[in-house]
Order: C-alpha cells, then structure tokens, then sequence
C-alpha cells in the first residue's frame, strides 16, 4: 500500500466522505432504539417479500441483533473513516467504497432479519462482498487465491445452513426467529434436530472460521487494512456467532450442542493463540488472535448459565473494540513505515505518539489489565468457566492458556513497536509521521472507549449484555453484573496467575517462537490440504467428463437413453407397479396401415446403410406419428409435427453431405449393445404409455379449458389459448429456449475452424 | 442446387408460403394454426429459397438478420405479457379491445394475446433461419 502515501491525494472525494456518513446515519438511528431495547422489548417490522409463499421481509430488533447492528454501523464509521484516507489517490477508491458499503448493508441486514430465507440471503451477500474485499488488489494471485478459498469455505457452509434452515421450517412450520424463539422443545424433540445441529453448525463454523475450516480467515488478510479491521475480525466472521447465539434458544440445552461447541470453541482458540504466537507479519498475529476470540465466543455459546452469556456478550464487545484498533494501528504503522514485520519495528513511539498510546490502551484491553473492559471480559470468562456444565478444567484451562498468549501477544503487538529497540528499523527516504487524522480517528476512539468501558462497566450491562442475556436466555435478570471488582475470588486469582504467565511467555517469545516453528513444521498444513482437494476435485471432474463427454453424439445418446430405461424401467420393476394392459377397442385398418407404415420407416432407418436412406426412414415415422394426431382429432400438433419433420429432415439432409456413409460393417457387441438399449427404452416407454391410459384421465383441466377458452380468452382454438394465453409464461420460457439454442448453435457452428482443416 | 424448375417454382412457391404463414398465424385463436406453425411455415419458405437459390440471397430477401429476428420476437412477446402491468393484472394476463363493438357486433378484437403470437412466430423463424443457414453456410 506504499503507492499511496507517495501521493498524498485528497481526502475530501466523495468517495472517502460518503460512507462514513451513511454509517454514522445509521449508527444514529440504530442508537435511537438503545431505550426500548434495554428495557427488555423486541420490535419487528415486516413488509411483504414474496406473498404467494408466505414469506415476508421481516426484521427484528433485540438486544442481540442491536449490539451487532450497533456495532457494524459504529466501527463502520471509524473504518470507513480510515479507508477514505487510506486509499485516497487510489484508481478504484471508488469500487472499494462501493463495495464496503454494500458490505456493511449486508451485515446489516443479516444480523436483522427476522425471516430465516432473508437471514440466509444476507448471509450469503456478505459472503460475496467479502469475496469482492479480499480480491480488491485482483491482479495480484495471492488475493485471488484468497478471496477464492473464502468464497468456497464459507459459500459450502451457507448452503448446508440453508438446508438447516429449510429443514427447521419444516419441522416448526415457521421460518420466523422471533415465532422460533419459543419453539426450542419442538425442535429439540424432532428426529431432525440431528441434521439441523449439523447443517446450522456446518454454516456457523465456516463463517466464524472455527477449527478445522480456520484457513480461509488468515489467508483473507490478503485485503487491504480496513476489509482486515472490519470484516475479518470486527464484523463478519461474528456472523457465525451471530448464527449460534440466534440459535441459542432453539438449539441449545442438549449434550450435542454442548460438548460439539465446547471441543470445537476449546480447540481453536488454543490452537490460534499458539500459533498467533510464531507469526512475525503482525497483521496474520492479529488474524490468528481473531480465531482465539471466535473460539472462545462458541465455547461460551455452549451452556445456557448466566456468566457464560454474560461473559460472551461482554468479550464480544471487549474483542471488537480492540481488535479493530490493533488493525487499524497496524494500517497506521504499515502506512508510515513500509513494514508490518515484528521483528523490524521499534522505537516509533518517539515519531507516532498518538498511535502508540492508542495502540497500548487497545493493547491494555487484550491483555486484561484493570481497569479496561478487557478485564471484566476476562474475569467473566473465568467465572463461566468455573460454574461450566460440560467441564470446568477443559474450559477454564482453555480459556487460562488462550489468555495468557494473549497477554504476550499484546505486547509483541503494541508494546515492542513502539518501545522496543529501533536497532533494525527499515531505512526510509522520507520521515517516520503520524498518520492522517480520519486514520487515527478509529484507534484512538476505539483505544478510549475500552477504558471508558472499563471504567463505566453499567453502561454497557445495561446496553447490551442485559438485551443480549434477554435475548438468549428469556430473561434479562439472568444477566450477571459487571463489575471491576468482585473482591478476591477463584476468577482474581486466575487472573494474576495469567499476568505472570504472560509476562514469561513475553520474556521468552522469541525462542518460544522458533520451537512453535519446528513443531508446525510437522503437522499436516490445512491450507495446504486445501490446494490439494481443489485439485483433487478438478481431476475427478476431468475423469467424469472425458468418459461421458466423449465428442461422440452416438455415445450421448447411448448415455441418456440407457440412464432413461434403468430409471424407468428399475422403478416399475422394484415398486412392483401394475401397468396394466393396454386398450385395444376402437382400433380401426387405418389405425393399422398407420401403424404399419411407422413400423417400416423404423425397420428403413434400421437396415441401411445410407445416411439420407435412414433420414428418410425417420421422416416416415415422424409422418406416421402427425397422421395419429390427426386419427385423434388435435390438428394443431399434427401440422406441427409435419413442418417440424420437415425441417428435419432438411436439416439433416444439408448436415448429411458432409459426413461419410455409415460404416458397412459395426463390430457386434456394438450393434448387440445398441440394440439391447433401443429394445429397452421402447418396452420402458410402452410400459409407461399403456400405465397412463389405463389410469382413468383427469378432466378437471380440459373441462376447464373447454369451458373458459372462448368466454374468458376470447379464442376457439383451445391449443392455441393454452399457448399464448392460459399458459403464456410457459410459452415464454419455451421461445426464450429456441432463442437461446439457436444462437448456440449458431456461434458453435460459426466459430469451427473454416472448411478443409476441422 | 442449380435447377432452373426448382428455381422458377420456388420464386412462386415461397410467396405464397409466406402469405400463408401469416393466414395462419391470424387465424390460429379460433381455427388450427398460431404463432408456432405460422413461423414454421414462414422458415420453411425461406429454407426452400436457400436451397433453390442459395443462403446469401436467402439473407438478401429476409433482410433482417435471423438471430435479430428471434431476439426482437423475444422482446415483443416478452412486452406484451408486461403490459397486463400497465392495467394492474399479473404478468402475462391478455388484454383485449374490442374494435367498433356495439350491441350485438363483436367488433375487430385486438389483444396482447396478438402481439404475443406475433413474438412467438419471429422468435420461431428466425431461431430456424439461424440455424438453417449457419448450417448450409458450413456446407
């Protein structure tokens, strides 16, 4: 991103002033329903979606979707503040405000919707705006690969949530959240709970990058700083937690859900921190300290006690105000030094001051010191833990390691830069400055606001984490209180025992560092496991394709024919269906010479040899089938049927004098095999035509027509009102496929090499 | 295909074919015919002249492109199943006017239910055409 800073462009373009006051707009009015909701209540508004289905546009507003909503719009502001002056001077400024933006509506809009469809659309809006974020610097393969495997990852997961939700409709006859709410016990009770665990879960770990799908979110920092800030740490990996703790009333109380949530959320958010820890690019330290906050957000989804929601909701808030200022700080530094490597920074505090403080106060947070918010976040998490019904050593001892490396990380991240040795600083032809004011903005706002929480721990019990225990649990007053100090206790000591084992892992990081190395070293790497599945799923498709897609039209037509006879023909067979036998009254001579004159233009097409010979032989079945149209009284299909054999016949005429004769002699089990499949399917679909005539014919449609056609649609042409008038729309379809087939055939048969070299 | 008969006839033949095609396009609401048949008889003139007379003066006497025609055809039908919008009935619901109406005198009908017919029969000929003569071209 240095291109920038060399051009110092203007931060007052539309592209850089605009989004942060639309997220301030937003911000505003979200704010507005701050007092109804901590007051306990959920408001919805429903405007009508797609009325013939029942389904509605509906949002919903409780304490859980407005801290979200709250805290999109409002870091929103900040990160749209430092990327209008991050990218100023940048060709598609523009694009990315666009697309941030359009982000931010997403998100939005997930974590509002009432309805579970519109929840999925929203779900999945973000996902692909977030594909578009990763991919900004889209010349560059590492973004590409990137924004790929995010859009793979989390595409997959939202499609099995989506089956999850459909399958929750169906159990409880609503796909509304707010109507779901209290419908836990019918789902709980239903033999679909299983697969709607997995499925809803298979949604929530992939976006929220739980172990083992944790992959994408690393490499996802291929975007620039801001998408890093928001999306990928703040915002919309949150979307997964969102997911679970909106599923918490339904799906939560079980031994599934609880110990699928514990193993999962203990996992990640060990296995981040540890490997947080060996980073030297503080942008992925900081990813990976993500996934230790998305980790121990799901394990404290996993029970239902108070101080586990409470610590939940409250570290949801600690995790996003800092995480967002590290990044942001990180953007600043980037932005002034050229580096983002932890081994290089140093000393900075003397040229960017206020970034370091910010910085330190965010870092003070993470780490847990009193009297940030970061400590009452941690001490919760230790007094949920500690009353844990699923394990209090493996959450307790999960949450006691993920701390302390985060204590150590917060000083390789915000402490070493600014106060460490500037020994192996970059050297830079221009000075080290303070970034510009819109980019400090979001650090320092962020930074305070974790002391002023700190400090101010009501405010924040009665804005969010009361709503959200509301939310969650049913019941406001099961919401724990925050306090800085609860007096010494279990959780106090735990955390002095923290401090020390931060500071010994900080002393000793760097050889920490290189044995984290080695032992990475030997393990199996998921991402690149991931390559190799992606290749792995070419081949397959490539195998498939040569054997079915042969080039040989003779061949398909073997394929579909044969797949039609084993599919018909193995269901009559294994339902045991009685087709019946066929009708034989009423047959006249001229039904017979029909018939025999069909059966002979088969016999021509079958026998000869000659291209044109066999052509003709089909036209004469073709004719034969018009002249049992018109037997039967529907000349509208007959006349059909005769221009379009015509044509065919034509048509294959033309093609036909290219193309050698047939071959003379075909090897036998050739001729065996495509015998055995023409015998087949004609039996299948004689069986079929003789099953439906024995079935009594329902009229309900052809007396309706009979009735209607020339009363209502004004025409005596019963085929041809059906066709423009009752059934437009299918007709519609069916030119819009003539259209599209003949122009395919048209650009396949322009674009073959000219004549004398295919 | 050079014949002078099949030329000579063809001149004769194709016109006639193609006033039919449009008799049945019109008359198709009440007596066998329609949009469909209408356009495949419609091609079926124009292949007899490419064949009698070659594909470049085929193209010289539609004119218009083929591909263009079926295009053009979509978005004819396609309007006059969205013009029921302009009357507030859902898509695709015919719309009528009765030309001179009076007690007891039907009056000349025109419909939506028309120019619907009148989309299938382009999009059908000219998807036709644009086969027949890629292919006859490629020959």
């Amino acid at each position: 991103m240095a291109q920038h800073s060399e051009h110092p462009a203007s931060f007052w373009t539309l592209a850089s002033v605009v989004p942060p006051l639309i997220a301030a707009g937003l911000f505003a009015f979200f704010l507005s329903f701050l007092p109804a909701v901590a007051a306990g209540e959920g408001l919805r508004h429903a405007v009508p979606w797609v009325p013939s289905m029942g389904v509605e546009l509906s949002f919903f507003i409780d304490g859980l979707s407005l801290t979200f909503a709250l805290l999109i719009s409002g870091i929103g502001v900040l990160v749209m503040l430092f990327s209008g002056s991050y990218l100023a001077g940048h060709p598609q400024h523009a694009r990315f405000s666009l697309y941030l933006v359009s982000f931010m509506l997403a998100m939005l809009g997930l974590v509002l919707a009432d309805n579970l469809l519109a929840l999925f659309v929203f779900w999945e809006l973000t996902t692909i705006t977030s594909f578009l974020l990763i991919g900004f610097n889209h010349d560059s393969k590492v973004s590409q690969r990137a924004a790929l495997q995010a859009l793979l990852v989390t595409g997959t997961g939202g499609l099995a949530m989506l089956a999850g939700f459909l399958m929750i409709g169906s159990v409880a006859g609503t796909m509304e959240l707010s109507a779901l709410r209290d419908m836990g016990d019918v789902l709980r009770d239903s033999p679909m709970y299983l697969p709607i665990l997995i499925l809803v879960l298979a949604g929530a770990f992939t976006k929220s990058a739980q172990f083992p799908f944790h992959f994408w979110l690393p490499n996802a920092m291929a975007a620039p700083t801001p998408v890093s800030a928001y999306l990928h740490s703040a915002t919309m990996v949150k979307g997964g937690v969102y997911l679970l703790a909106r599923m918490h009333p339904n799906l939560s109380g079980t031994d599934v859900w609880m110990w699928t949530l514990v193993i999962f959320g203990a996992f990640t958010t060990v296995f981040a921190s540890v490997v947080a820890l060996k980073q030297n690019d503080l942008k992925q330290t900081l990813a990976y300290t993500t996934l230790m906050a998305l980790g121990a957000l799901v394990l404290y989804l996993a029970a239902p006690g108070g101080y586990a929601i409470t610590a939940m909701a409250t570290f949801l808030v600690v995790h996003s105000l800092y995480k967002a200022a590290l990044f942001l700080m990180i953007g600043c530094v980037d932005h002034a030094t050229g580096t983002r490597d932890a081994r290089r920074l140093g000393g900075l505090i003397r040229r960017m001051p206020v970034t370091g403080i910010a910085g330190g106060l965010a870092a003070l947070s993470m780490a847990g010191m009193i009297p940030f918010i970061g400590f009452i976040g941690k001490e919760l998490l230790y007094k949920g833990g500690l009353e844990s019904p699923a394990s209090v050593v493996i959450v307790t001892g999960a949450i006691f390691a993920a701390s302390a490396l985060m204590f150590a990380i917060a000083g390789v991240v915000a402490f070493k830069p600014f106060w460490g040795t500037d020994a192996h600083m970059p050297q830079l032809d221009r000075p080290i400055r303070e970034a510009p004011l819109p980019m400090l903005a979001g650090p320092v706002v962020l930074g305070a606001l974790g002391l002023y929480f700190g400090l101010d721990s009501h405010t924040l019990q009665v804005a969010v984490t009361d709503p959200i225990a509301g939310a969650l649990l049913g019941d406001m007053e099961k919401g724990k209180d925050l306090h800085l100090w609860t007096g010494v206790n279990a959780a106090l000591v735990l955390s002095i025992l923290t401090f020390a084992t931060g500071v010994v892992i900080y002393v000793f990081h760097k050889a920490l560092r290189d044995r984290i190395d080695e032992a990475a070293a030997r393990l199996i790497s998921f991402d690149a496991a991931w390559d190799s599945f992606l290749a792995g799923m070419t081949r397959g498709a490539v195998a498939v394709t040569a054997q079915l897609q042969t080039g040989v039209l003779s061949r398909y037509l073997l394929v579909v024919f044969a797949t039609i006879t084993v599919v018909i023909g193995g269901t009559i067979l294994l339902r045991g269906l009685d087709i019946g036998s066929p009708v034989l009254d009423g047959i006249s001579y001229v039904h017979l010479v029909v018939f025999g004159l069909t059966i002979a233009g088969t016999l021509v097409a079958v026998a000869t040899n000659s291209r044109i010979a066999a052509i003709a032989g089909l036209g004469v079945v073709g004719i034969g089938v018009a002249l049992v149209f018109i037997q039967f009284g529907a000349p509208d299909v007959a006349i059909t049927q005769i221009l379009v054999e015509m044509l065919v016949v034509v048509l294959f005429s033309v093609a036909a004098l290219r193309l050698p004769t047939l071959p003379p002699a075909r090897p036998v089990s050739e001729r065996t095999l495509h015998a055995a499949v023409s015998i087949g399917l004609g039996v299948v679909v004689a069986a079929v035509v003789i099953g439906v005539t024995s079935v009594p014919l329902d009229l309900n449609l052809t007396e309706y027509f009979e009735k209607n056609s020339y009363p209502i649609a004004h025409g005596k042409n019963i085929v041809n009102v059906i066709l423009v008038d009752f059934r437009a729309f299918d007709t519609f379809g069916e030119i819009s496929v003539v259209a599209v087939a003949a122009i395919s055939a048209y650009a396949l048969l322009k674009q073959r090499k000219p004549k004398g070299t295919s | 295909m050079n014949s002078l008969i099949l030329t000579t006839a063809t001149r004769l033949i194709v016109a006639i074919l193609l006033v039919f095609s449009v008799f049945m396009l019109l008359r198709g609401h009440n007596e066998p015919g329609g949009g469909f048949i209408g356009g495949l008889i419609g091609a079926t003139g124009f292949v007899m002249y490419a064949i009698a007379c070659g594909t470049a003066e085929a193209r010289a006497a539609l004119r218009a492109a083929p591909e263009q025609i079926a295009m053009v055809g979509l978005g004819v039908a396609a309007l006059a199943g969205l013009a029921s919008a302009l009357f507030a009935d859902p898509l695709f619901t015919g719309q009528w006017l009765f030309l001179g109406a009076s007690e007891g005198e039907k009056g000349l009908p025109l419909s939506t239910v028309l120019v619907f017919d009148i989309g299938v029969y382009l999009v059908v000929m000219g998807g036709i055409l644009t086969l027949v003569f890629a292919l006859e071209e490629e020959i």
